[in-house]
Order: C-alpha cells, then structure tokens, then sequence
C-alpha cells in the first residue's frame, strides 16, 4: 500500500468524523474564545421561505415613466426597510438590492403577511421632536403630534414633569449613541416592559419634519469627531430658529417612522438655517443617520410588484415529505449500487455517504438557504455523484475482463472515465451558472436554490466519487491482492 | 452482437410518435393560451392562492365570491381533496385580497392561506425576457461546449449538430408532453418549468457526450472496421453505463414524485420526462443519426419514414 494512498485514507476518516460533528442534528455551533479571539458562529440549516413559511416581497421604486431613481436612494431606502423590518421582530430576514430600482425582503415566518407589507411600504418620516428635559434613547418608539395627527403641535413653554422623564430614561435600555439594526428596541417590547406612570402615552410635539431638510453630510467637530451638518429650508430655518431660541438646554430628538435615532441636545439658537447633531457616534453610525436624514426626508416611493407567501403548514408538510422522498430515494440507490456493482458498490456507497455528508456540511456552513427545489437539485445531484462512479467500474470491469492487473485495471478506469466525467459535470455546472443568473434576476429563490445546490453536489460528487472512492478501492486491493480476481462475483464481473 | 444501430428508423417513429401529438398540443396551447406551453402567474402576472377550508367546498361557489368582487376570469380548481382550493385570478388590488377572504370566510367557514402569490404584469414580461435570455445562452453554451469538446475529431461539426439534434429532441419531447398535460390537467409552466428545460438540457448533452466519446475512441482502434459497426459496438459498450445512471436518477425523481412535497411535483416531473428523453436520445437519436449523415441516407430518409409507417399501421 503506497504512502499516498494511506494519507489520503486518513484524510477522508478525519473528514468524514468532522462532517458528521457539522452534520449532527444539535450541532451547538462554533463558539471559540480564547483570550482575545473570540469566534461565534451557529451551525444550522438555513431554510427558505417555502420550507417554514413566510412571505416574500418585491418593491419597485413607483416613479413616474422615464425618471430614473438613482442609486444612492436605493440604497437608503433599503436602509430604511432594514429598520423597519428590524422593528417587525423576524427572525433571520433578508432584504437585498435587486436590479436597479427594486428591493426583495423575505420575512420568514410572518403571521400577518398584509400588515407587513404595508409597514415595509410606508413612507419615511423624519421628524425633529422637542422632547423638552427628557433624552430619548435611540430605538424608542414614540408618538408624535405629526404623526398622530398630522399637525406641527403647538410649542409647550413649560418642560414637563420630571416625574415621566425619568421613568422614560431609567426604565429603556441603556442609551445607545444612534440606532444600528441590530440594536434597534423592538417597539412591542419596550411597550410592554414600561409600567407607564401616566394614563396617557405621551405625545412629543413634532418641530419640523423631513421636508424642511435641505442637505445633510458627515462632518468632524473640533476634536476630530464625527458630527451631523444639515442646512435646512427657508421656512424650516425659520421655525426652527424659532424653537431652539426658546429651548436651550433641552433636547431635540430626531426620529425616523417614530423610532428615534439621535437625541441631541440644543446647544444654542440656531438661527442661519444650519446647524450641525453631535453625539457619541461611531463615523459608520454617523453616515447612516445622514442616509436616514437625506433620503428618510425624500424617500422613493415604492409598490409592491411581487408577493409570495407560504403558510407555515405547507412549509412544515413540505420539510416532513423532502425529508422522506429524499431518504427513501437514496436507500434505494445504495441498494442498486451494492446489488449490481457488489464489492465496488459498497465502495461507491461509502463514497456516497460521505458525499451526502460532505455536502450538507457545506449547505450548513456556508450557509445555502435550503428550499424545496434546492433540495430538489440536492438530491438529484446524488445521481450525477453515482454516475461518476458507475462510469470508472464500467470502465474498470472492462479491463478486467480483458485480462489486465488489477492495478492497472483501476488505473484505466480512472483515467479513461476522467474525460467524461470532467466534460458531462462541465456542462451541467454551466447550466448551474445560467440558472443562477436567471433566478437573482427577480428573486426567485426556488430556481437560485436548485443552482446551487445542484452546483455545489456537482463539485463535491467530483471529489467523492473520484478521489474517496479511488483511495477505498486501491486499499482494498492492496489487501486483497490479486487474490480478488477469483471471487468474480464478489467483484461484479 | 446485438444491432441497435439497424434498426434506427423504428426510434425516429418511436421519437415521431411521442414528439408529433405534442406538437398538436402546443398548437392548440398557442390557440388557446397564446404561447406552446401553459404559462404560469411568473409569466404572465396575476395571482394564485391555495386555501384549505374546515369543510368541502364547490370550486363554482368559491368563484363566485371573486367574480362579485369583480375578477370575473378567476380560476378555481380544488387540489387534494374537496377542502382545498387553488385559485387563479387577474392581479389583486390593494386590499382586495382581505375583503375577499372575509367573505369567504362568511360563506364557507374558517380557512388556512396555505401559499398566495402575486407577481405584477411588468414583472411577467420581465421575467419571460430573462428566460429567453437564459434559454439563448444556454444554447449558445452548450454549442460551444459541445465543439470545444469535439475539436480534434474529423467531422466535430457533425457530431455537434447529431448532439444538438438530440438536445433538441428532448426539448421538444418534454415540452410537449407538458404542453399535453396542460390542456389535461392543466399544468402551468413556471420559473422552475424553465428551470428543469435548463437542466434536461445540460443533461442530454452530457449523455450524448459519453456515447459520443466512446465512439472517438473506437475509431483509431478499429480502423477496416465499417463506421456502422464501430458506432454499434461503442453503443453497446456504453449502454450499461447509460442505463444504471438512468435507473438511479429515476430512483431518486420518483421518490420524490410520490412522496416528495406537491409544490414542486410538476418540476420533478419535467426533470423525468426530459431525462428519459435524454437517455433514450442519446443512444436512439443521437448515434443513429451520425450514421444516417455517414451514410447519406438523408435524400431517402423521408421516403423510407413514408414507406414504413403504414407498414406498421
């Protein structure tokens, strides 16, 4: 037995032992901290939307014909969905970029599809809020007079009780300098953890909103931090002026859809129609804000052009069934292999296993979002991981039968078959590619599913059924030596 | 040795048999529906819903509800059994949907939205241009693939316009056995329709490409030999490969068919049919064509597929 054959042996054992680790039902994830390195990462599967239910969006940025939406404003609004798919408390969503003017959101498990649609869709509001004496952490949820009813309130000279501005800043969570998704309070649970003092919600008096803005950029203050510069429009100037005259030293809290993100303080009367927002921020933190301010006053409007949405029922019955029809499928096709192809089919069906392993592993790492087609290709790529190997015993058996050693037997049908096997995956990895370049297109993720996964079987049934399965066959035969050839039928021939 | 290649003939009338009803039928879909194959909300925009109800109900009854709402060319079929419906109707404006399923609920008690898609019109036709797109590069692909990999043999061209001939055989065998089976039962093609043409495709080659490779191989070893009999031999010696490959694809399709969950039976299906088409091109379409051309049989062809078909009959 060579060298090389007996490393390669040992590789594919160690793999085979940490594909099983990944593959383990309960896998408790990677979660390495060793002084400063600290490494977290779940290992799960991943499932899409028509294997848990959801629903699925498409949004199209609703402009008037021939007006292009430009990319920066894409990108806002897709910050801005972010958030408010944040503040909707899903587990795992997605919301990408599609093309140049759509946006696709996920939202796995969603029980009330419409209501989140309509939330998605809403219009940003970005409103300054007197919030008097009282700092309003960032991702509180409040209620404003502009968005209750739509008015600009009346200015309250006198600051309100002390009593509610303490309760508010003791009883949320700790100030955060601005909102980032993930930090993002979710509003029903800020609603429900506040025993409020006071029999009515407190309604914050909306100064100016979005549309008094007229630019907004990242600046530094004086010690190099990063601040907020915004000028503002004639008639903002002007109340805004006003405002900040009378209420210095009070705060003045910026919110986007309700939620606030910064709650500076007013340092003095902002009279020339500028003025700047300092805080505790991060230069990324600042940016985003700005993307709110600019965009979250001018936001695109967007209609719904796409809706997929399964219910949690057929998501469940649909994993029980791919489940089965994909179990029972391979059995059938490890007994096929071990019936007709004997000592090498439970050769190839090693490999097989390993395959299996090997490729989920990878669907869990990744991660590959499994749906129905993907498992679909999963499966199917199975065929494709057998055929290689069908086409090297062919090949092999052939030579045997022509009288040649069993080295040189395994040795021809290896490198005969290669050529085949190289062009005919060649070609189904192409088809892999087309299709996934179809499916990105729109967000159909069923087709971009079975692309990858088909993809991914296709290169990893390369491995398995040419190295893994050449290794166990040369080791066999380095045991059993010539000695095989007598047991015909143990062999196949 | 058993001749396969001999009897070419009988397969183009085995293929003529299954290809031409299909070609009525994507006649009659081109009448009816305006394109070969019934197409599917990701085509043409609209929307589908499957509702399960708590008891049986008449698909009629349920149609009502939505011609009362105005979408009078509204679909209603029942799936699995009498309390489950899947419905096709004209995009749903805003709103609409949760009136309708209001009344529903009135009418025939409490029901599960079991899946609801939605696509708009200008999606529809975007999504047709990608998949025309998609189909052309995949052919442009596979066309080139199929000459690079022929680039030494003498006559590449033939063996790539043999091999494209039987891709083109199983597209044409599976779209219309789907194109019949959407005016029977009527089954819509989706994006994952075109997604399982996209594979066929890239499967037939490549069983074609096996045989076709054993046949590149043969030739300098048995030179006196007529190309007839090389042709047949590299046939024979590549069939159990061709067959064992099927058997166990087929396994696996048909597990997933039958107990496999139903939202994608009609893509499993369409991947089965296209992948026997595959397997059987390649070995009755493919190489017994390069024989025809070899011997220029192509000014009888016509007269001789005439001469034997009432023969048969």
């Amino acid at each position: 037995m060579q060298q090389r054959d007996m490393t390669l042996l040992m590789l594919i054992i160690i793999l085979t032992g940490i594909t099983i680790w990944i593959v383990w039902p309960n896998n408790p994830g990677l979660h390495i901290h060793l002084g400063p390195i600290h490494f977290d990462r779940d290992i799960k599967v991943h499932r899409g939307l028509d294997l848990q239910g959801g629903v699925q969006v498409v949004l199209e940025a609703d402009l008037p014909p021939g007006q292009q939406v430009d990319a920066d404003a894409m990108a806002a609004v897709k910050g801005i969905i972010d958030n408010r798919v944040n503040g909707l408390g899903v587990v795992e969503p997605i919301v990408q970029l599609a093309g140049s003017n759509r946006i696709v959101v996920e939202l796995p498990g969603i029980q009330d599809p419409e209501l989140a649609i309509s939330t998605l869709r809403q219009t940003g509001l970005l409103e300054f809020v007197d919030a008097g004496n009282t700092f309003l952490p960032p991702g509180l949820e409040v209620q404003t007079s502009f968005r209750e009813s739509g008015e600009f309130g009346i200015p309250t000279p006198t600051p309100e009780p002390t009593a509610t501005a303490t309760a508010l800043a003791t009883e949320t969570a700790t100030p955060t300098p601005a909102v980032t998704p993930t930090e993002a309070i979710s509003p029903t649970v800020t609603a429900e953890a506040t025993p409020s003092p006071t029999p009515r919600p407190r309604i914050f008096r909306t100064v100016i909103t979005g549309r008094h803005l007229k630019t907004a950029q990242v600046g530094q203050d004086e010690y190099g931090r990063p601040q907020i510069n915004f000028t503002l429009t004639e008639e903002g100037a002007k109340i805004f002026a006003e405002h900040t005259a009378a209420n210095i030293g009070r705060y003045l809290a910026i919110a986007m859809d309700g939620v606030i993100i910064s709650c500076p303080r007013i340092e003095s009367a902002i009279t020339e129609g500028s003025g700047r927002i300092t805080g505790d921020f991060k230069l990324s933190e600042a940016r985003s804000i700005v993307i709110q301010l600019r965009y979250g006053a001018l936001p695109v409007p967007l209609k719904v052009i796409q809706n997929r949405t399964v219910g949690p029922t057929l998501g469940q019955d649909s994993v029980a069934r791919s489940t089965r029809a994909g179990i029972i499928g391979v059995i059938v096709v490890l007994l096929f292999m071990l019936v007709y192809y004997r000592l090498h089919g439970i050769v190839a069906d090693i490999a097989l296993v390993l395959y299996a392993l090997v490729t989920f592993s990878l669907f869990k790492l990744i991660p590959v979002t499994l749906t129905l087609p993907g498992v679909a290709g999963f499966l199917f790529s199975v065929g494709t991981a057998v055929d290689a190997n069908i086409l090297i015993f062919e090949r092999m058996k052939e030579e045997l039968r022509q009288g040649k050693r069993f080295g040189s037997a395994i040795q021809a049908g290896f490198d005969r078959a290669w050529t085949s096997i190289r062009d005919s995956n060649l070609s189904t990895l192409i088809t892999c590619v087309i299709l996934y370049w179809f499916g990105s297109n729109f967000g159909a993720s069923m087709v971009k599913g079975f692309a990858v996964t088909l993809f991914l079987g296709v290169l990893v049934s390369m491995f398995t059924a040419i190295t893994v399965t050449r290794t166990i066959i040369r080791t066999l035969y380095a045991i059993g030596g010539e000695n095989l050839r007598d047991s015909k039928w143990l062999i196949g021939l | 040795m058993t001749d396969i290649v001999g009897k070419r003939y009988w397969y183009f009338l085995i293929s003529a048999l299954i290809i031409v009803p299909g070609l009525i039928a994507m006649g009659i879909s081109m009448i009816r529906f305006g394109s070969p194959v019934r197409l599917s909300i990701d085509f043409t925009g609209g929307a589908l819903m499957e509702l399960a109800f708590e008891q049986p109900v008449t698909p009629a009854e349920v149609r009502q509800v939505f011609v009362e709402h105005g979408y009078g060319d509204t679909l209603v079929q029942t799936t699995l059994d009498a309390k489950t419906v899947l419905i096709r109707s004209k995009e749903l404006e805003e709103g609409e949907k949760a009136k309708i399923q209001a009344d529903l609920v009135d009418k025939f008690g409490p029901l599960t939205e079991l899946r609801f898609d939605q696509v708009g019109p200008t999606v529809g036709r975007e999504v047709t241009r990608s998949a025309i797109t998609a189909i052309a590069a995949a052919a442009i692909v596979i066309m080139g693939f199929i000459i690079f990999a022929w680039r030494k043999v003498p006559n590449a061209l033939r063996y790539g316009i043999c091999a494209t001939a039987a891709t083109f055989h199983d597209v044409l065998v599976t779209m219309g056995v789907f194109s019949i089976l959407g005016l029977l039962l009527g089954w819509e093609a989706d994006a994952l329709f075109l997604t399982a043409m996209l594979t066929v495709t890239g499967y037939s080659v490549q069983d074609t490409i096996v045989v076709f490779d054993r046949i590149r191989e043969n030739i300098p070893k048995r030179r006196g030999e007529p190309y007839e009999l090389i042709v047949n031999r590299s046939l024979l010696e590549t069939i159990h490969r061709s067959l064992a490959t099927q058997l166990n694809a087929i396994f696996i399709l048909v597990a997933i068919l039958f107990f496999g969950g139903a939202t994608i039976r009609q893509f499993v299906a369409t991947l089965l049919i296209g992948l026997l088409s595959g397997t059987y091109s390649s070995i009755f379409t493919a190489v017994p064509l390069l024989v025809v051309w070899e011997k220029g049989e192509w000014r009888n062809l016509f007269r001789r597929l005439s001469g034997r078909s009432p023969a048969r009959a």
